[in-house]
C-alpha cells in the first residue's frame, strides 16, 4: 500500500497547514480588548486573548516571544494581525511571524487609543480574510503533517488502549517520514529510564536526562507535601492509577515501541533536525503542553484521554481517542475515537493504529475535530516564573 | 469467549486492570495476559472499579508492585490475591 496524503494548505515556507486562520494576536493582556474587538468586527478571524506579555525578563521573555511568535508562524495561520501596548515589542513578534513569508501586521495602541487602533487594525484584518479565504487546498504527502500527543485525564484504560493506540500511530508514522512530538517532562517520572533509551543518539539520551532531572529537582524543591494530590491527579487517581511511575508508564505507551526521538526541544522549540519523533520539555498541563507543541509548528493533535478531558486549541485540531466505556458513554461528544474495543478483546492495537490513521487524515482535510465543534480554544503561556 | 473481566499488561506483573464495571467481591473472574493470551482465573475479593488494580497474588508490606514488567510502587498493607490494589494499600517510590 503506498503512503497515504492529505489535502493542505501550502505555506510560503514549504510547510503544510490543515486550517486556514486569520489570527488577531494579543502582544499582551492589555492588547487583548482591542484584538477582541477587532475579530468581532472582522468575520472569519480567530482571536487569542491570553493572560501576559508585560515585564517578563531573561529566560521568560525569551520563552513569551518564542511561543506567541510561533503560534503566528504555525502553517495552520494564513496571515496574522498583532496588537500591543507599544511598538518596540510588538514589531518584534511582526518580525519573527515574517520570516515564514506570510502577511503580517502590527498595531500598537500607545498614542493611538483602542478605538483608532481598532479601526486601523480591522481594515487590515478584513484584507487578510479575503486572502486567506482564496486560497485552496492542495495534495500533500503524508510526510509533511507535522503531529504532536499529550495525554489528560489518564487512568489505567489509557495505558491498556487509547495511549498504545498513538503508539502504533506514532511508529506507523514514524515509518512513513512524519513529524512528531511529545513532552510531558514531570509526568515521565518513573519510566525515564525507558525514555532515556528511546533516543536515536547518546547526545540525545543525555539531553533528555539532563532535562528530566531538571524538571525533577524543582518538584522536589518546591514541593510541600508528597505531591500524592497532584500527580496522579485526583482524577487519576479515581481512574485507577495509584503512583506516578504507573501513571508514566501509561503514558510513555504514546511512543510506541519502535520510534526513536531525533532531539530534545526546548518549551515551544521548532524541531530542526529533519523528520522524525522529538521529545520537548513541556508542563504536563494539558492547555499549557499544546501551546507550546503549536508554538513550535505541529498542526494537528493526538489525545488520549480515560475519565475524559475537554481539551481543545485555537489553531491547532485535537483528535480525542478513549478505550474507557464508561467515558464513551457519559461524554460522546468529547470522544473522536472510541478504542474500548480492545478492552473488550475485540480490537487489536494494529487495528485500533490504522483507524486512528484514517481519523488524522479525516481532520487533516479538513473535518472538524469534537473539540473544535464544542468550541474548545485553551490556549495557556507557560510562564517560567515573576515578572519583574 | 467468555467475558473478560481483566488485563494483564506483562506476563510477570503481579496486578491485573478491571476492563468491566461489575467486579464484586465474590465473583469468579477471568483475565488475560496481552502479551501471550495466558488466561488467568481469581476470585475477587473486594469491589474493583472499572480500571482498577486487582492483585494476581498475595503481597507483604515493603514488596514491590511490577506492572508493564516495571517497578510502580511499593505495598505499605498486605494484600490477598483477589483484592483491590490501590492507594490504600500502595504508594510511590518516587516523591
Amino acid at each position: 500500500m503506498s503512503n497515504p496524503t492529505f489535502m493542505g494548505y501550502r505555506r510560503e515556507n514549504g510547510r503544510v497547514g490543515i486550517r486556514n486562520h486569520v489570527l488577531i494576536l494579543p502582544l499582551d493582556d492589555i492588547s487583548n480588548a482591542a484584538c477582541e474587538a477587532v475579530s468581532n468586527n472582522i468575520k472569519g478571524t480567530t482571536v487569542i486573548p491570553h493572560a501576559y506579555g508585560r515585564l517578563q525578563f531573561g529566560a521568560d521573555l525569551e520563552l513569551h516571544f518564542r511561543t506567541i511568535i510561533g503560534t503566528g508562524a504555525n502553517p495552520n495561520v494564513a496571515a496574522v494581525v498583532v496588537i500591543g501596548i507599544e511598538p518596540g515589542w510588538t514589531n518584534k513578534v511582526v518580525e519573527g511571524i515574517a520570516a515564514t513569508g506570510k502577511p503580517v501586521a502590527g498595531f500598537s495602541i500607545e498614542q493611538n487609543g483602542d478605538i483608532n487602533t481598532i479601526a486601523a487594525a480591522s481594515r487590515k484584518a478584513k484584507e487578510f480574510v479575503h486572502h486567506a479565504t482564496a486560497l485552496q487546498r492542495e495534495e500533500c504527502p503524508i510526510s509533511d503533517l507535522w503531529v504532536a500527543t499529550k495525554c489528560g485525564e489518564s487512568d489505567t484504560t489509557s495505558g491498556l488502549s487509547a495511549n498504545p493506540t498513538v503508539g502504533n500511530f506514532i511508529d506507523k508514522m514514524y515509518e512513513m517520514g512524519a513529524t512528531l512530538c511529545f513532552g510531558e517532562t514531570s509526568e515521565i517520572t518513573g519510566a525515564e529510564h525507558i525514555v532515556a533509551g528511546r533516543a536515536e543518539t547518546p547526545e540525545a539520551a543525555e539531553k533528555f536526562m539532563k532535562t528530566w532531572s531538571a524538571y525533577n529537582d524543582f518538584i522536589l524543591a518546591e514541593k510541600t507535601d508528597d505531591l500524592s494530590d497532584s500527580q496522579p491527579t485526583k482524577g487519576n487517581i479515581e481512574g485507577g492509577l495509584t503512583t506516578i511511575e504507573e501513571k508514566a508508564l501509561g503514558n510513555v505507551q504514546k511512543i510506541g515501541k519502535k520510534a526513536k526521538y531525533v532531539d530534545v526541544l526546548e518549551p515551544a522549540e521548532a524541531p530542526a533536525k529533519g523528520s522524525g519523533l522529538y521529545f520537548m520539555d513541556t508542563s504536563s498541563a494539558a492547555a499549557e503542553c499544546n501551546t507550546l507543541q503549536a508554538a513550535a509548528g505541529y498542526v494537528l493533535h493526538l489525545f488520549p484521554t480515560g475519565q475524559g478531558n475537554v481539551i481543545g486549541n485555537p489553531i491547532m485540531p485535537v483528535i480525542k481517542i478513549t478505550g474507557n466505556p464508561r467515558t464513551v458513554r457519559t461524554m460522546s461528544e468529547h470522544i473522536d475515537l472510541d478504542v474500548s474495543a480492545i478492552l473488550r478483546h475485540e480490537m487489536t492495537l494494529d487495528q485500533a493504529g490504522d483507524a486512528l490513521i484514517a481519523e488524522a487524515i479525516g481532520a487533516a482535510n479538513g473535518r472538524h475535530t469534537s473539540a473544535e465543534a464544542l468550541g474548545h480554544v485553551e490556549f495557556s503561556l507557560t510562564k517560567l516564573y515573576r515578572s519583574a | 469467549m467468555s467475558e473478560t473481566h481483566f488485563l494483564i499488561h506483562d506476563k510477570d506483573d503481579v496486578v491485573g486492570v478491571a476492563v468491566v464495571e461489575n467486579i464484586k467481591a465474590g465473583m469468579d473472574v477471568v483475565g488475560y495476559k496481552m502479551d501471550t493470551d495466558e488466561q488467568v482465573n481469581l476470585k475477587a475479593l473486594s469491589d474493583i472499579p472499572l480500571g482498577h488494580k486487582i492483585a494476581l497474588r498475595d503481597l507483604l508490606e515493603g514488596d514491590t508492585i511490577i506492572k508493564y514488567d516495571v517497578d510502580m510502587g511499593r505495598v505499605v498493607a498486605p494484600i490477598k490475591a483477589g483484592e483491590h490494589v490501590h492507594v490504600h494499600n500502595v504508594k510511590t517510590k518516587r516523591w
